[in-house]
């Protein structure tokens, strides 16, 4: 029988459509022409034409977020690529699968500087888990089946296949999907733990009289079944647990035995319950430093558990006492099994006296704000945005800044995937695409870009995606007219002197929607939002609210950079503009 | 100082796939994460698996050494990493040439010293000689530094090659 034999292109999309890929984030140019003829003929992969390859990326992400698989993108040699370069370094930085497929000029130009030749697989090395470059056609399926793989195993990362145009002409032979275990010649990261260590880690914890768990994105990476067992072995202890920006909803917001997120902008119980515990439960985080805060004075008395995927996340930064290399879901299972059959019986007595003990730390009421009667509090705006989302079925992306950590301090998650953020590189410009990528996942769910009116306007040209793909999408501005963030770092380290940090001249955003074809609502009075939101929620059309908010208001509590989590600021406690706050060795610090 | 500042010096062994970019994949590792090289060899070892070995000698605190054998092991083109100083005894040798020039009793010496390092002539003129030493790190120094006082003109040195001693490999 002869081996069938395609294109370059057909043999790609085939492998894609192998690969179960019902959507391809693009844009097209001269490299990839031939990728889009071939998509042009087929109905099995929708193609979602961006508006700048950046937001193809980040499309892809709040795509993967939100439903767990791989995200895909579709770009052209040279700017196609260098503009995919930021989506890629923030999957990177936040362990997100994509799979970013590059034209390049064709083979015998490699090197020439060719029209649109850019060193795609030398420029991206750095910022994705692996790349490729493809150059015979004979390789093409294999390595996109081999991409997916690596994308998605271990801990998940971007991939870059770059294929030059003279090979997406060339006929091959297609290879199918390799069988499980056979799909790497040797990468194959670990997932089962070692059952030595995970029972002496239940020991531990059974002997804990200040326990706490501490879980990030790692848990959302594994799956929802890792949330649940979270949830279960929560719960059977009854510990109390912190997460991270990232793991938020990894376990349900509302139960009573969380403590919220912690870190810089984490709540007060949450870290001085990490500060003063006696055996921290890390699970699928990383001790990042917005998360640690001065590094010796970290948790000083605790015992250390950390289970991770990726063996150099454990003792990066912070030297721990049972590592565990392996996927949460497996090892939580384990965890599970062993704290049953070990018959664990939690000190009751010094667990009641602990959560006493946080429960005065509660007290304190940390996100408190003061009210206004005559401007919004972005707290109140989040606060009312949440009442009336809650019992829908809502996925909440964000920009970088302020709005960001009042999102994650004021709305709850009660399951994974439905909180969508850049957390590792912070890049403003994530939410919209994002927002678009999830919601052509979720095409019936409410789904809102908690925004700030500098980050929107990163990448606004995706309002045009948006509008072609009539995607119901809510942009919700908490307007500051201010780079937030930026004001509050200059008002703690700089004598309040706010350099380049005011937004001159911002779109009226009412016309910009309208000129989107969306609708265009604002708020300026406490009593303007309730109807805002309400709007917002009925209409079925994109949305672009723009909520004028308390111009001055600060993001507490903080932890400034090099300091240590009982150094916490609160609000009512912030000193006045200019009162420095912040010490030397902290100001060199991001 | 404690343990987790004092730097020392160790020696990784690293197999990996023979495919382009590998070296570029592990040079970039190392700049963009700040470790030091103090010197890298590579060639292939294995043309029917398709198999390169690296030698790196690096030096870092113990927590760094630690990251950069995990970060070593994480990249997908890697088969397989030793840190050979913290796994047992293992030889370390590395090659050089070195050209010495001048005449009459300095030409003398430089032979006698050479004879005493067992290095080889591997190529001589009425003004010259170019000599090849293999040994350990400290051998090639010692005798470098020798032959400065004897008119050296150039250098080329290979940087380590290494393994664990006894019956089994990586
Ligand atoms: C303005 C701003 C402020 C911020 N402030 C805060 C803050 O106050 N608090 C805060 O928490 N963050 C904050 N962040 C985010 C912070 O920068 C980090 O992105 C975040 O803390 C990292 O979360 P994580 O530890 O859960 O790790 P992630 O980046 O989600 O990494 C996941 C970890 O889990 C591992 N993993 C992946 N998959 C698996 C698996 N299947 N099984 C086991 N392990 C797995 C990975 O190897 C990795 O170590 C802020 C960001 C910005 C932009
Ligand atoms: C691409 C990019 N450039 C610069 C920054 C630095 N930065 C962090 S937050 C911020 C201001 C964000 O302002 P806005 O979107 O209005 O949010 P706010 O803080 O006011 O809520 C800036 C400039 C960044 N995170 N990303
Ligand atoms: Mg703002």
């Amino acid at each position: 029988m002869p081996t069938e034999t395609m294109n370059g292109a057909q043999l790609l999309l085939r492998a894609l459509t192998d690969q179960g890929v019902d959507t391809v984030f693009g844009y097209p140019g001269g490299a990839v022409l031939p990728i889009y003829d071939e998509l042009f003929k087929q109905n099995s992969i929708r193609h979602i034409l961006v508006r700048q390859e950046g937001g193809a990326v980040h499309a892809a992400e709040g795509y993967a977020r939100s439903t767990g698989k791989t995200g895909v993108v579709l770009v052209t040699s040279g700017p196609g690529a260098t503009n995919a370069v930021t989506g890629l370094t923030d999957a990177l930085m936040d362990s997100i699968p994509i799979v970013c497929l590059t034209g390049q000029v064709p083979t015998h130009l490699i090197g020439n500087d060719a029209f649109q030749e850019a060193d795609t697989t030398g420029i991206t090395r750095p910022c994705t888990k692996h790349n490729y470059l493809v150059k015979s056609v004979n390789d093409v399926s294999r390595v996109v089946h081999e991409a997916f793989y690596v994308a998605k195993s271990g801990r998940p990362g971007p991939v870059v296949i770059d294929l030059p145009k003279d090979v997406l002409f060339a006929q091959g032979p297609y290879t199918p999907p390799p069988a499980a275990g056979k799909e790497h010649k040797n990468y194959r990261p670990r997932v089962k733990g070692d059952a030595h260590a995970i029972e002496q880690a239940v020991a531990l914890m059974a002997k804990a009289k200040k326990p706490v768990f501490y879980c990030g994105g790692g848990v959302v990476n594994s799956g929802p079944r890792a949330a649940a067992l979270l949830t279960e072995l929560v719960k059977l202890t009854g510990f109390p647990i912190t997460l991270t920006l990232m793991g938020l909803g990894a376990y349900p917001a509302s139960d009573k035995q969380f403590l919220g997120m912690l870190g810089m902008h984490g709540l007060y119980e949450a870290n001085w319950a990490m500060h003063d515990c006696d055996v921290m439960i890390c699970i699928g985080a990383r001790f990042d430093d917005r998360v640690t805060g001065r590094l010796d004075a970290f948790s000083p008395k605790s015992k250390k558990i950390h289970v991770d995927i990726d063996p150099s996340s454990i003792n990066k930064n912070v030297r721990v006492d049972i590592p565990i290399v392996g996927d949460c879901g497996l090892v939580l299972e384990d965890m599970l099994k062993a704290w049953k059959a070990q018959k664990a019986q939690p000190d009751k007595k010094a667990l009641g006296e602990w959560w006493r003990q946080i429960g005065e730390w509660r007290a304190r009421n940390c996100l408190a704000y003061k009210p206004s009667k005559e401007t919004v509090k972005p707290q109140f705006a989040l606060e009312r945005l949440y009442h009336h989302i809650k019992d829908k079925d809502f996925y909440v992306t964000t920009e970088v800044g302020q709005h960001q950590m009042w999102a994650a301090q004021f709305l709850k998650f009660e399951q994974p995937n439905r909180w969508m953020t850049s957390g590792g590189l912070g890049t403003m410009g994530y939410g919209l695409p994002a927002a678009l990528g999830v919601q052509i996942a979720h095409p019936d769910a409410l789904v809102i870009d908690v925004a700030g009116e500098a980050s929107i306007l990163m990448n606004i040209q995706e309002m045009s995606t948006i509008a072609q793909y009539r995607l119901p999408v809510k942009v919700f501005i908490l307007n500051n007219e201010y780079m937030g963030m930026v004001r509050q770092w200059q008002e703690l380290l700089h004598g309040g002197r706010y350099a380049e940090s005011y937004m001159e001249s911002l779109p009226d955003f009412v016309k910009l929607a309208e000129a989107f074809g969306a609708v265009g609502l604002r708020a300026e009075k406490p009593g303007d939002v309730d109807g805002l939101i309400r709007e917002m929620i009925k209409v079925k059309k994109p949305v672009i609210a723009d909520v004028r908010v308390d111009k001055a208001e600060n993001c507490f509590p903080m932890i400034p950079s090099g300091k240590a989590h009982y150094e916490m600021i609160l609000g009512d406690e912030a000193g006045k503009p200019g009162e420095q706050k912040v010490s030397e060795e902290g100001m060199v610090l991001v | 100082m404690s343990k987790d500042q004092k730097t020392i010096r160790h020696t990784f062994s690293v197999l990996t796939d023979n495919e382009p970019g590998v070296a570029a994949r592990i040079i970039g590792l190392f700049s963009g994460r700040g470790y030091n090289i103090d010197s890298m060899t590579v060639a292939e070892v294995d043309p029917e698996k398709n198999l390169s070995r690296f030698t790196i000698v690096t030096t870092g605190t113990e927590m760094v050494l630690e990251q950069i054998r995990h970060q070593l092991e994480r990249l997908v083109s890697s088969r397989a990493v030793k840190d050979l100083t913290a796994d047992g005894p293992h030889l370390e040798r590395e090659l050089a040439l070195i050209k010495v020039a001048g005449k009459d009793a300095k030409r003398i010496e430089a032979l006698r010293l050479a004879d005493v390092f067992r290095a080889r002539v591997v190529d001589s003129s009425l003004e010259s000689f170019v000599f090849e030493v293999t040994g350990s790190t400290e051998k090639v120094n010692a005798f470098i530094n020798l032959m400065k006082e004897l008119g050296i003109v150039e250098i080329a040195r290979t940087g380590v090659a290494a393994m664990s001693r006894g019956a089994k490999g990586m």
